[in-house]
């Protein structure tokens, strides 16, 4: 059983109301930083531990917050990224609908670090009955003083404020999300500047993803050490992982970093391997965006050793044969999946949330989205299948924010591991697939 | 479809008054996405152009910058829809566990085609992308309710009942969480 933090006290009945988390050693973060550490101290604890953005990008959190800028007189924010969108992830959803509290207590123990006085919860506008769940355990922290003017008699003031978005991907990029927030289009902005000098307002602003904050909890409960001494290597702590796709057990699975896909897929503790017993075909690892590896590959790392739950190990091997954790969206695929059809529906999808700023993401996704539709039923040709390569590769770089190559590479992965699967459809009168 | 007033009742807008509290002084474009958001509820499901040129009054702003944001996000409907919105996912996780084949069985049973609304305006039906519920695909949206792990079954029990209770769902209504 490997150690879980944030999770832990998952399945204690009623741990969604106050008093049961608080009576199960809730909000003792919060405590422990306003009265005894300050702001700077706990932006050290938060570098010592290692700890990665768990949206995505894996960026260090400890660093980020160190940038944020301090001009005097001017207001800074803290801004929660619940916009959760990436295809098959689901963490964050589960995080803040079983246990809000622990959003909220990072919430205050992290907007003290960084010294704002108003912070956001930005959710997803499809998540509203969760934004509800969060508004109530919002409501019972204000009534218990954790949250409002003076709080625990220190001075320090925070509000805390949850914001519904419409429902758009590219709000999930942190630029973008900002824009949201301010009542505008999901347009990501040109960087520099970056959020930490002229974010939210203009004003410096950090932008970190519900388990980033959840983590700090832990983090400042038992120390930077105590967190970085789980995990492997540069990949410290615990992940949550959302698992969906052709497993007996999909679900949200906090994991140690470090334990081997295979024990991830196969072990009763986790995925309980493959639904019907079938065969593995190939895995999604770390949400819609990232690589995708067939069986062999995903399993066991180019130099032949099992391959790990980390950033690094499922790294390893580069694009040629590797992926990245990602958000943590382990979607697995067994022996009779058709990887052209998943493409499909990825590059669909792509298609609908590019925000259109961009010339090479707003056409490009379009275009391939229209081949693979070609390809599926049966009108493609060997042509088209190079003409997706070249487009793709095309969409990789050339866009202001990181959905361009998050389009391009499952297409680019796909051919790369796959490219018999795309021919084989090409002159194919039986290729005609329900597509929607 | 009934002739209304376009005014919020008191309640709601003592909300958004409340809201606009939530951003500093100038700041209350930030209220749009919310406001839009009870604007849908309140008025029959959807946010014609007056409604629309409404809520910029409300906030002080530009009938424009409504129309651009409205027009951006998907989950505000510019056009009339049924009481019930129906919205399955299709994004690979609920593809490979049958999203195709609950589509299909809704198009048969309801007698309409994706993107269409049924002639009693009770439903209309649509498909989405990625609502992040993969671990429990398929699944579909209608309001702010989840109905997850679905099977035809299931689906003709939620027909049933919806078609019972023959009342708008919305984004706002307070739901079930269910186990996952």
């Amino acid at each position: 059983m490997g150690k879980k933090l944030l999770l832990a006290n998952d399945h204690i009945p009623g741990i969604q109301s106050y008093e049961v988390y608080r009576s199960n050693g809730g909000y003792q973060s919060v405590e422990k930083a306003l009265k005894n550490l300050k702001p700077e101290d706990i932006v050290e604890e938060v570098k010592k531990s290692g700890l990665r953005g768990r949206g995505g990008a894996g960026f260090p959190t400890g660093m980020k917050w160190s940038f944020l800028a301090k001009p005097e007189g001017v207001p800074r924010y803290l801004v929660c990224n619940a916009d959760e969108s990436e295809p098959g992830t689901f963490k964050d959803r589960y995080l803040m609908s079983r246990i809000p509290h622990l959003l909220v207590e990072g919430m205050i123990t992290s907007s003290y670090a960084l010294g704002a006085n108003t912070s956001y919860i930005y959710i997803r506008g499809e998540y509203y009955y969760v934004a509800q769940i969060l508004e109530k355990a919002i409501a019972e922290a204000y009534q218990n003083g954790w949250l409002g003017q003076n709080i625990l008699g220190t001075g320090y003031h925070l509000d805390l404020y949850v914001q519904v978005g419409g429902g758009a991907y590219i709000c999930g990029e942190e630029t973008a999300l900002l824009e949201s927030l301010e009542g505008k289009r999901g347009n990501p902005r040109i960087k520099p500047p970056f959020p930490a000098i002229a974010g939210l307002y203009g004003c410096p602003t950090v932008v970190n993803n519900v388990e980033t904050i959840a983590a700090v909890v832990p983090i400042v409960n038992e120390g930077g050490d105590s967190y970085a001494a789980i995990g492997i290597g540069k990949s410290t702590g615990t992940k949550l992982i959302s698992a969906s796709g052709h497993i007996k057990k999909p679900g949200v699975y906090e994991i140690e970093m470090g334990i081997t896909v295979e024990e991830f897929i196969y072990s009763d503790e986790y995925c309980g391997g493959i639904l019907n017993d079938k065969k593995l075909k190939a895995v999604v690892a770390g949400g819609s965006s990232v690589p995708i590896l067939p069986a062999d590959k995903i399993l066991t790392t180019p130099t032949g050793e099992k391959r790990l739950m980390s950033y690094e190990s499922l790294a390893e091997g580069g694009f040629a044969s590797g992926t990245m954790l990602g958000s943590g969206g382990f979607i697995v695929m067994d022996e009779n999946t058709s990887i052209v059809e998943n493409l499909y529906t990825f590059t669909r999808f792509y298609h609908h949330e590019s925000c259109g700023q961009c010339s090479p993401c707003r056409e490009g996704t379009a275009w391939m989205e229209k081949l693979l539709h070609k390809i599926l039923d049966g009108h493609g040709t060997l042509a088209d299948v190079d003409l997706l390569w070249e487009i793709q590769s095309k969409i990789e770089g050339n866009t202001i924010c990181p959905l361009g190559d998050a389009a391009a590479w499952p297409v680019a992965s796909a051919i790369r591991h796959f490219r018999a699967e795309f021919e084989s459809f090409v002159g194919s009168s039986t290729a005609k697939h329900a597509i929607h | 479809m009934e002739k209304k007033e376009i005014k919020f009742s008191e309640n709601v807008l003592e909300l958004i008054q409340k809201m606009k509290g939530h951003y500093p002084a100038g700041k209350q474009k930030s209220a749009l996405l919310p406001v839009l958001h009870l604007a849908q509820a309140e008025f029959d499901g959807w946010l014609s152009p007056e409604v629309m040129d409404y809520v910029a009054s409300l906030l002080d702003i530009q009938p424009i910058e409504v129309y651009e944001v409205a027009s951006f996000y998907s989950m505000y409907n510019l056009k009339p829809v049924g009481k019930c919105l129906l919205e399955v996912c299709r994004t690979s996780s609920c593809w490979l566990r049958g999203a195709n084949e609950i589509v299909a069985h809704l198009e048969n049973k309801l007698g309409i085609k994706e993107g269409e609304t049924t002639p009693d305006g009770l439903f209309t039906l649509k498909t989405v992308e990625c609502l992040g519920s993969c671990g429990t695909a398929p699944m579909l949206m209608c309001g702010a309710q989840f109905h997850e792990n679905l099977t035809s079954e299931k689906v003709d029990e939620l027909i049933a009942k919806l078609k019972a209770e023959n009342t708008r769902k919305t984004y706002l209504d307070q739901v079930e969480v269910n186990q996952y």
